[in-house]
């Protein structure tokens, strides 16, 4: 489950796998955002590594893990993932946000896409889906 | 035998004009009957009496029969004598049309037998054909045929003509097929072998508004909001098949998305009137004014761009811009876009596909300099049009990155190097500020300077404008770094971080700010319009900013073809440019250049008056982090007696 925030905080773009639970998800989401801004402004000037794994927001009943990545431009990728799912390491974390940069970064060059907009493209959902479909 | 076209049914539920009774003396069965009412209100508006000449035109394209017979065929049915397809005639005309694809000749006699239904091939699209406006221009264009055609004589401007207007036998000649008259040199190959001149009319139209002072604009638009997928046109076969003839070398396979070379011509033409080096860059910008005329709705146009923007650089080669004008002329004929872009309209094939006449055009060493221009048009466009602007920025040094192999490195190096440092602020809004703020007098200071380096000529385009812009934003990014550096220590002292108190003045700051930006643009674009508009041959007035505006008024008047969009591509200009274009008398220059500085002036006040905004705003920031500094001291005074004892 993949969300993008801008630094507004609201979302532009909400995608789940399984697709119930979707309202605990923007909850879950919307906790970590506060952990994430906290974590923007404890880091000094040497913030080139733009990543940021974020362990550790497991509540009693279920189990899963946050993590969160920052762009230079503020915008915010919050990644929702099963702790039953062991098989993801950190490196596939990072590489997923890495794609999930670059595809953002591309609807960013299309000139019809009004920053702060929904994200509708449709090549930006494929790629989102193959790499869900990859790690669930 | 088939029902006919898909479309035609919900073109009939969708328009519920009465059907005219089959004449008297033609016996039609119930299906034809049916059917042939369906036809006849599709191609007739409810409150007129006739078809219209330009859909009966397409209708009988696609039925595919060979264009004389389709003379023959209006000959026979009367409507050549009658002047109009009426009912009779229009019922008579599609009897024949059933009969000539039975084999049967095209005679009177024919039609008394039992005939199946007549064939049109390729009407599936036109289910969502809007019938109001443009089958009443379609009337209306049908009483004054020889007007519209002399009209159409006056309307060939750039193309060379084709077209021979010729005595419209029938009327109905509509001046849509005449209009685009460029356009219409630019068959689409959608399958029909005859249909196509009635589809470079419609997409003709809305691209009239560039080509020349039309009087027809508003029925153009009009055409081209149906979309039919047969070609208009008169019954004027003579002139149909005239007209084929040329399109009859562009005959590929059936296959949509292959771009003939009288549509890849057009679509040169139009890259050049964006953006006159050809091997350069539209912006993204300009490319989305240019093609939002087409009406499409914007999430089309969105994937649109997805589709042709290959290399994901916000910015159109020619081959990406033709693909992407295709794939704008097939969505207007009804085609689904695509999910992925066909291979035929990838770039490589494109460019690999002989553009000899772009060579024509000359290299301008200004191609380095188009990079950093389109990006800080880019830019500059963003924060005209959005809120975000850290957005553009964002993206400009994501654009950077992955133009490595471009020359624009320079520049883009250094772009990249300061907003970066500001990205790490506390502050959240703050970033917003000042990447803005290098956004903004970045390419201020770069339009003003690049007029003189035009004029010189003789520097390396990339690095002359951001150098003076270097010092100038590192200055305040030097500034800003040591305050941030204060305010991490004193977070690692544990001390409250003295941004989040700042942060409430920043947004509504940096809101005015935007807000007066967005005014500002507005000005600016004014004159850089008209200064441009005034232009000479030398394009080297180059106003960074992309207004909507003069790109709008100079595609429209064209009165030269060069009008170099604001698109700082150009910037820089050879004297070998001059040569390419027309050129407007040299003297005017003066006043353009005068108008260019001061612009210029302009948005240097603009930017000192967001640097002085700026430059209060620390200093408020650093006084409260020196009262927290007070406190902590004396606090530290006093606690130091107790760990003495």
């Amino acid at each position: 489950r993949t969300i993008c925030h801008p630094p507004q905080n609201y979302p532009l773009y909400i995608r789940s796998v399984p697709t119930e639970n979707e309202l605990k998800f923007h909850y879950t989401v919307h906790t970590s955002l506060d952990v994430v801004d906290e974590k923007i402004s404890a880091m000094g000037k040497a913030l080139v590594d733009q990543r940021e794994l974020y362990l550790g927001l497991l509540y009693p009943t279920e189990d899963y893990k946050v993590y969160g990545y920052v762009t230079n431009s503020k915008v915010k990728f919050v990644m929702v993932v099963d702790s039953s799912n062991t098989a993801l390491r950190d490196n596939e974390i990072r590489s997923m946000f890495r794609k999930l940069h670059n595809s953002y970064t591309d609807i960013m060059c299309n000139p019809f896409y009004n920053p702060g907009d929904r994200i509708h493209s449709r090549a930006f959902d494929n790629m989102v889906n193959s790499m869900m479909m990859q790690v669930c | 035998m088939e029902p006919g076209p898909p479309g035609g049914p919900a073109a009939a539920s969708a328009t519920p004009a009465a059907a005219p009774a089959a004449p008297a003396g033609l016996p039609l069965s119930e299906s034809e009957q049916q059917r042939y009412s369906e036809l006849f209100s599709r191609c007739c508006p409810p409150p007129e009496a006739a078809a219209g000449g330009s859909s009966v035109g397409e209708l009988f394209r696609a039925s595919q029969l060979p264009p004389d017979t389709l003379h023959q065929i209006t000959e026979v049915c009367g409507a050549k004598r009658v002047g109009y397809f009426g009912p009779a005639q229009f019922y008579i005309a599609l009897k024949l049309i059933a009969a000539a694809q039975s084999g049967f000749p095209v005679r009177i006699e024919s039609i008394k037998n039992e005939l199946p239904l007549p064939r049109f091939v390729a009407l599936k699209n036109d289910s969502d054909v809007r019938y109001g406006t443009p089958a009443e221009l379609h009337g209306v264009k049908f009483q004054v045929p020889h007007a519209t055609l002399e009209k159409n004589s006056y309307k060939r401007t750039d193309e060379g003509d084709k077209q021979e207007p010729k005595s419209p036998p029938m009327s109905p000649i509509c001046s849509p097929p005449a209009s685009p008259s460029t356009y219409q040199r630019i068959p689409l190959t959608y399958g029909y072998s005859k249909s196509r001149s009635g589809l470079e009319q419609q997409h003709g139209a809305p691209y009239e508004v560039r080509h020349s002072t039309h009087q027809q604009d508003g029925s153009s638009s009009g055409n081209y909001g149906a979309k039919p997928a047969h070609a208009c046109s008169t019954l004027g076969r003579s002139l149909s098949v005239e007209r084929e003839q040329p399109d009859s070398n562009a005959h590929y396979s059936d296959d949509p998305w292959r771009i003939t070379e009288e549509q890849r011509d057009y679509y040169v033409n139009q890259f050049r009137s964006l953006q006159p080096d050809l091997n350069s860059f539209i912006s993204g910008s300009v490319a989305k004014n240019f093609f939002t005329k087409s009406k499409l709705p914007i999430p089309e146009l969105s994937h649109i761009w997805e589709l042709s923007d290959v290399d994901c650089d916000g910015a159109l080669t020619l081959p990406e811009f033709c693909a992407a004008f295709h794939l704008v002329v097939a969505r207007k004929n009804g085609y689904q876009l695509p999910e992925t872009l066909p291979d035929t309209l990838l770039p490589d094939y494109l460019q690999a596909a002989s553009l000899k006449p772009l060579r024509d055009c000359a290299l301008f060493d200004s191609y380095s300099e188009s990079l950093p221009g389109s990006q800080q048009t880019r830019d500059f466009s963003r924060t005209e049009k959005t809120s975000a602007e850290e957005v553009p920025d964002n993206s400009a040094l994501l654009q950077d990155t992955k133009k490595d192999d471009k020359q624009a490195l320079k520049v883009s190096t250094a772009v990249k190097t300061i907003p970066k440092d500001f990205q790490h602020l506390t502050v959240k809004t703050a970033p917003q500020e000042p990447n803005a703020l290098k956004a903004r007098p970045r390419s201020r200071s770069y339009s003003s300077t690049s007029i003189e380096d035009a004029m010189k000529k003789g520097e390396e385009p990339p690095t002359p404008p951001p150098r003076p812009q270097k010092s100038h934003s590192r200055a305040s990014s030097l500034d800003l770094n040591k305050i941030f550096q204060q305010n991490t220590q004193a977070v690692r002292s544990g001390w409250l971080p003295p941004p989040p108190p700042a942060l409430p003045p920043r947004p509504s700051v940096s809101q005015t700010e935007q807000v007066s930006e967005v005014e500002l643009h507005p000005q600016m674009n004014r004159p850089p319009s008209q200064a441009e508009e005034n232009s000479s041959a030398k394009k080297e007035v180059v106003l960074v900013q992309p207004p909507s505006k003069p790109a709008r008024r100079k595609l429209r008047t064209e009165t030269q073809g060069l009008e170099t969009p604001e698109l700082s591509p150009t910037i820089n200009v050879t004297s070998s440019v001059p040569a390419v274009k027309p050129h407007l008398p040299v003297q005017k220059q003066s006043s353009k250049q005068k108008r260019a500085i001061q612009t210029a002036i302009r948005k240097n006040k603009e930017a000192n008056a967001v640097l002085a905004r700026l430059n209060s705003e620390l200093q408020q920031q650093l006084k409260e982090v020196h009262k927290e500094r007070i406190a902590l001291e004396t606090q530290l005074e006093q606690l130091r007696p107790v760990t003495v004892l």
